[in-house]
């Protein structure tokens, strides 16, 4: 029996050690290590975008017929999508193979876009750019070098959103409320909203983000706007008594029912239909939202009747209600693998073009100079392109420097802690575990 | 025939291959896997070895045992609900439907083919307490009771899934159930009624051991297929709230593709087999042992 189980022994232990070595070699041999174009880049200016924005592969095919078409004679733009949310392993499987599509959707996560840049993956666009990088604007400029490190940019901000609180005039006016300038009297102005039956706030708590914002830009107010770089730098914690009291003064907005019932159940589109058909006084969202606004069928409570107003200041904090929170959307990279001449001249091209033609047709705010503002511009967004256009440096959103994980956790707990099944204590603890 | 089959270049041409193509597709991934475990980093930046630290992170990862638990939480209580429900409809089947239980094994049947995703907006829409109000709250508001956020605690939204679940499978082990207790010899039962065996006697000294064999399949099937629930987690509430309802496979899923980290997502993912290997080796040695017994 003994001389059995040795001789099984025997037979399995080499089996074993083969199939380990196999597995280790499989494994370890996917490289890191970048390859670059040939000289006039790829045969094809080839675009890859998510599905759910058809936004850019619209602008673009629009400027291959006009303003770039020697460039798309050079090189002929083909547009491709991939679903939108698996972008981020879309991309990191073409970068892990060295077949970055000439111009992509960069991915939403700045860790990734990180890991891009330090591998040699994407373009330098500042180095591609070159004297036509004056036509990014230095708001947007000052975003993405905050998300990417250093002062190069390696993306093209086809997008610029402002954030902040947008809110129904006339139910602030009904309940003689003015425009809350500092956090106190938000919370006061809500207080008095829920006493005559209003839901103050509408947040989508599925996704978390837009009550994570409002930590977020509390930090900035209170404790200065490169109060999370301290945090990534590790000079600071989340867990600092600081960092703890925006959290707390968000669950205490909540506990208050600032938020409503069931916040967790709420969705994005729910958020937008709560306000747009005035079920709620005041929402916080970026920009992006005009497309909304602005269409009747789902705006019930008119354009004229939305405005915009800063997040509110913090009493005795070192930041300012200036600095704006902003971000960039869904920008563009570049593949290395895939540049060359032919693509530098496209993306000069499309710095030089993109801001106006992507205003005069879709009416999206981007990142570039726009040198012909449209005249049949609807009022709020061109309120959005004048502040925009003003705004010289920018602040980021509370998840922006975290890793995926921190920003997983901390939006997937954002509605427990509106809820107050969380503490501020408890949910920075976990956000600060997460990263570690 | 026999020439062919005595022919070792035969055998190798016809299974050869069907051999190939099955290593490449399942046996490489799996290998591949197995590597990761070895390794940290990501595809975009390379894989450099770290020994067995993949390994003590599991250890010492507190989202890993939470995950760990509701996955043996889930999966012990999704195998007794729909086991025994499937074993409940499968003796209502035979003993009291008989053969007008056509219809109602079809319409039981009916949402073990219905896509998970599907299913899982129903029941979302179902136990919805905002922006509106679902049926089962609108059903308690009528009561007079206040609705319940059933997918804003992790002990809610649990049930919720264990409801859902059990509602999508119970008809797929009625019918396994039923094909094994149909097996059954009529005359051991008869003469077993006729020496006065009747109701829960006769279930529980006849019908219960003959059916054991396919009792235990049952269970088999059901605790490796909870083991690795994911696609109703996904779909009813993405593992939240917080963490509160994610299964390793979800946990495994994100930390690999979410995260981008392969290496610790291959070794949940192993730690994940291991415990199906444990649980299946366990039920079929009880399965053994019960058998000599009989």
């Amino acid at each position: 029996m003994i001389t059995t189980a040795k001789g099984r022994l025997g037979r399995i232990v080499p089996a074993v050690a083969i199939i380990g070595t196999g597995a280790l070699l499989l494994a370890g041999c996917a490289s890191g290590s970048a390859a670059s174009g040939s000289a006039t880049g790829s045969a094809k200016f080839d675009y890859l975008g998510a599905d759910t924005n058809t936004e850019i592969s619209t602008v673009l095919t629009l400027m291959s017929k006009d303003q770039c078409s020697s460039e798309n004679t050079a090189q002929p733009l083909s547009v491709g999508t991939t679903p939108g949310t698996g972008v981020d392993q879309k991309l990191q499987l073409l970068a892990g193979q060295n077949a970055l599509p000439a111009i992509s959707t960069a991915s939403g996560t700045p860790s990734l876009m990180t890991q891009f840049v330090e591998a040699k993956k994407i373009v330098n666009i500042t180095e591609a750019l070159g004297d036509e990088s004056s036509n990014l604007l230095p708001a947007a400029q000052s975003i993405i070098t905050k998300l990417c490190g250093g002062s190069d940019s390696y993306v093209l901000p086809t997008e610029f959103n402002i954030e902040g609180i947008w809110y129904n005039k006339k139910i602030f006016a009904d309940n003689g409320i003015t425009v809350p300038e500092t956090w106190d009297a938000l919370v006061a102005a809500s207080q008095k909203l829920e006493a005559a039956g209003v839901q103050p706030i509408t947040a989508d708590g599925k996704d978390g983000w837009p009550i994570t914002r409002l930590i977020g830009n509390y930090i900035f107010r209170d404790q200065g706007a490169d109060a999370l770089q301290a945090v990534k730098d590790g000079s600071a914690k989340l867990t600092d008594a600081a960092y703890v009291k925006a959290a707390d003064a968000v669950a205490a907005l909540g506990q208050g029912g600032a938020f409503g019932p069931s916040v967790g159940s709420i969705d994005y589109n729910g958020m937008e239909n709560a306000f747009l058909t005035g079920g709620a006084a005041m929402m916080y969202n970026g920009s992006w939202t005009l497309a909304n606004f602005n269409d009747p069928a789902q705006n019930t409570i008119g354009l004229d009747n939305i405005a915009y107003m800063p997040f509110p200041a913090v009493t005795g904090g070192k930041g300012s209600i200036d600095d704006t929170p902003a971000n960039i959307g869904i920008p563009v990279m570049l593949g290395q693998s895939s540049y060359g001449t032919n693509t530098q001249a496209w993306i000069k091209c499309i710095a030089a073009n993109y801001g106006d033609l992507a205003l005069a047709n879709g009416g999206v705010v981007s990142g570039f100079k726009v040198t012909n503002v449209p005249t049949d511009l609807p009022a709020l967004t061109q309120v959005v392109q004048a502040k925009v256009a003003a705004t010289t440096t920018a602040t980021l959103w509370f998840e922006a420097l975290f890793s995926p994980k921190q920003t997983t956790v901390s939006q997937n707990n954002a509605a427990l802690l509106a809820t107050g099944s969380l503490t501020g204590e408890q949910f920075m603890q976990m956000v600060q575990d997460a990263g570690q | 025939m026999k020439s062919v089959l005595g022919d070792r270049r035969a055998i190798f041409a016809l299974l050869g291959p069907a051999l190939l193509v099955y290593s490449l597709i399942v046996m490489v991934p799996i290998f591949w896997s197995l590597g990761y475990t070895f390794f940290t980093g990501s595809i975009v930046s390379g894989f450099t070895p770290n020994g067995f630290d993949n390994f003590v992170e599991f250890f010492t990862d507190p989202t890993a045992w939470s995950a760990l638990a509701f996955t043996v939480k889930y999966a012990v209580v999704l195998t007794v609900g729909q086991v025994v429900i499937g074993y409940a409809f499968a003796l209502m089947y035979h003993f009291y439907l008989k053969r007008a239980s056509a219809i109602i094994r079809t319409l039981v049947f009916f949402p073990v083919v219905l896509p998970t995703v599907a299913v899982a907006l129903l029941f979302q829409q179902f136990f919805q307490s905002a922006p509106t109000t679902g049926p089962v709250n609108g059903f308690l508001n009528s009561l007079g009771l206040s609705s319940v956020d059933w997918f804003g605690h992790a002990d809610s939204a649990f049930w919720v899934i264990v409801a859902v679940d059990i509602w999508r499978s119970m008809g797929f082990y009625a019918v396994l159930l039923y094909a094994g207790i149909v097996d059954i010899p009529d005359d051991i039962v008869e003469s077993s009624r006729i020496d006065g065996a009747s109701g829960w006697k006769l279930l529980r000294h006849i019908i219960l051991p003959l059916s054991l064999p396919v009792l235990l399949s049952s269970v088999i099937f059901s605790i490796n297929g909870t083991l690795k629930v994911f696609d109703s987690v996904l779909a009813l509430t993405n593992g939240g709230p917080g963490s509160g309802t994610t299964p390793l496979t979800l946990y495994m899923y994100q930390t690999s593709f979410t995260y981008g980290d392969y290496g610790y997502g291959s070794t949940i993912a192993l730690m994940l087999t291991i415990l199906c290997l444990l649980v299946t080796v366990f039920i079929f040695r009880a399965q053994r042992r019960d058998l000599t017994k009989a």
